[in-house]
């Protein structure tokens, strides 16, 4: 071992550390394209957004080319417009539906049921519910729009033949075909925490004598409730941004009847084209979104070295 | 959108807690599974018996037996929305795979100032869904003269998909262990060379499983190709089949549902061929499609 002094002397000569961690030009051709791509392409719509939010651009007509910057009129506008806030009311409807209802709660079920099923009925019923997830969400909705038809197999089912039920009940077909396209996911997600919980706390609880229920809610529960609080959040910014399904099953009708946000602003903007008022509704769901990611990113924070 | 999903099922570990009484619980669980199951199987099964059956309708039956709904499909106007959505997502798992790797393995093994923000910025936007921002990049494909390319619609849908999968491939370089770099490094390997030479042969599974799962959304995007390309010519398969289904005046069930099952089965094949992958080797990240 050096004595003292003479590493002292060394550190002198030698000035600052030099193994710690430095800019290292060489890293950069590895990461520009990446970022570069990130920066002009997502996050780019996100940035211009905030721009065209608050102008007048239309997807046609003079307003198209010599848009202008329009102050607050669109904030304005999105609080006194009914049909804004219809469709608010109707995304609070389709999450608690779609996202808690749907696919968590039924998906909790699904996966509380497989573990008490037999393997065959297990693998079986496991593979259909897998197929529904991973089916492209242009087919989902197909088979659902031939589903709930005039003629089709959910009215032969109910004695109902000449029901269009997505006439009828609309925004339950259409939570009820999200639900069924995604709910692999959250029972894929819980059967893993379901795994991971330990056995000892359960047998000790059955042991105790406490019954079905009170295992559930005072021990099965309580210890995934992180598993849960993921779930409900990662599930919540997928339905928060569901288009295709809907806008195949019924375009946001009848009427306004499954016109949730993203279908609201793609008709405002697409068919109604008034992009900047369409950007402004645009930033609300995006607002939205940043703020139930934001929280997801908190939660995984630790695994960030 | 994509999400970081637990391992996609192993069926044996479903079970790993079995209690002693299985008996009238049993058979009450397994027959609501059971109810549940064929809930679920019913509308796809409309699918599969339509597509083979002459006189299909909106209804699940017996199909009477035919191949003329697969056959009067095999034309050049039917297939070129398929030949798109491969162009589209062959591009876009391309790009982003290439740039994810590359990224991914700085991000793992380097130093990089500001990592642990950059590495928060890509989760975040990992669990931001695009369709929310669709309006300004429609604009901004305007202005940049982009809007009806294909090929800059699979270059946005390979950013869309980049921040996911650097999430990814990183996720599986971490778990290589550095020795035999430090070892190539020694013996004064570049680290291009190192990349090229011993991280991709070892991480190939990982790389394959970015790869589906970025294929796998853009072959199923729907709302981006229908904002950013108009020209008909270059529809994919998923417009194609929303068109199939709303210019529906004659009844060609049976041809529609043939025409929506030959395009699924590229997404089916995928996954089976993923799941069997992860099923082996990694215990955290599974995936889904937008």
């Amino acid at each position: 071992m050096q004595p003292m002094s003479s590493v002292a002397a060394t550190e002198t000569l030698a000035g600052e550390r030099q193994d710690g961690a430095r800019f290292e030009a060489g890293t950069l051709p590895y990461l520009v394209p990446a970022t570069a791509l990130m920066a002009v392409l997502f996050l780019g719509p996100i940035v211009y957004s905030l721009y065209l939010a608050f102008t007048n651009l239309q997807l046609a007509g003079p307003n198209a080319i010599h848009y202008q910057f329009t102050g607050l009129t669109n904030v304005h506008r999105l609080f006194q417009d009914t049909e804004f806030t219809t469709s608010t009311k109707l995304t609070v409807i389709f999450l608690v539906g779609s996202a808690i209802v749907g696919q968590t709660m039924l998906g909790m079920a699904l996966a509380l049921l497989m573990r008490r099923a037999l393997s065959p009925l297990r693998i079986v019923v496991g593979a259909v519910i897998v197929l529904a997830w991973v089916l492209p969400e242009v087919t989902a909705a197909f088979v659902w729009y031939a589903f709930s038809q005039p003629g089709g197999t959910l009215g032969a089912v109910l004695h109902q033949p000449n029901t269009n039920y997505l006439q009828t009940i609309p925004m339950w077909m259409v939570c009820i075909a999200n639900a069924w396209r995604n709910v692999a996911f959250s029972m894929l997600m819980f059967a893993a925490a379901l795994r991971n919980l330990p056995t000892e706390v359960l047998e000790a609880a059955e042991l105790e004598g406490a019954g079905i229920f009170r295992r559930m809610f005072n021990v099965v529960l309580p210890m995934m409730r992180g598993t849960i609080a993921t779930n409900l959040l990662l599930v919540t910014l997928g339905n928060l941004s569901t288009f295709t399904l809907i806008w195949v099953l019924t375009q946001g009708g009848p009427g306004d009847a499954t016109s949730i946000l993203p279908v609201y602003m793609y008709l405002v903007s697409f068919s109604f084209s008034d992009l900047g008022y369409g950007s402004m509704i645009g930033l609300a769901l995006i607002t939205l979104g940043a703020l139930f990611s934001v929280v997801y990113v908190y939660s995984l924070r630790a695994r960030i070295a | 959108m994509i999400q970081t999903a637990p391992k996609p099922s192993e069926p044996e570990g479903i079970v790993a807690v079995r209690y002693p009484r299985a008996s009238a619980g049993g058979v009450g669980a397994n027959l609501t599974l059971g109810l549940f199951g064929a809930l679920f199987a019913t509308p796809l099964l409309w699918m599969l018996l339509s597509s083979v059956d002459s006189h299909a309708g909106w209804q699940v039956r017996i199909p009477d037996l035919t191949a003329s709904n697969y056959t009067a499909l095999f034309n050049r106007d039917e297939m070129r929305p398929l030949l798109n959505s491969f162009y589209l997502a062959a591009v876009a798992t391309t790009v982003t795979t290439v740039m994810a790797v590359l990224s991914a393995y700085v991000l793992s093994r380097r130093h990089v100032p500001f990592k642990r923000v950059y590495l928060l910025f890509i989760l975040f936007a990992s669990g931001l869904p695009v369709t929310m921002a669709i309006v300004p990049t429609y604009q901004l494909f305007v202005t940049f003269g982009w809007l009806d390319s294909l090929f800059w619609t699979s270059i946005f849908l390979a950013a869309s998909s980049l921040p996911f999968a650097i999430w990814l491939m990183k996720n599986f370089i971490d778990a290589v262990p550095g020795e035999l770099e430090e070892c190539a490094s020694i013996e004064g390997a570049s680290s291009a060379r190192i990349l090229l030479r011993i991280i991709v042969p070892l991480t190939i599974p990982g790389i394959g499983v970015t790869a589906i799962v970025t294929f796998i959304n853009a072959w199923g995007a729907f709302l981006i190709p229908l904002v950013l390309n108009s020209n008909p010519d270059d529809t994919p398969g998923s417009v194609a089949v929303y068109n199939f289904l709303s210019a529906f005046t004659t009844p060609k069930f049976g041809q529609l549902a043939a025409y929506s099952l030959i395009f699924s089965l590229p997404v089916l094949v995928l996954y089976l061929v993923m799941a069997r992958r992860l099923s082996g080797a990694f215990s955290f990240g599974g995936s889904l499609r937008g």
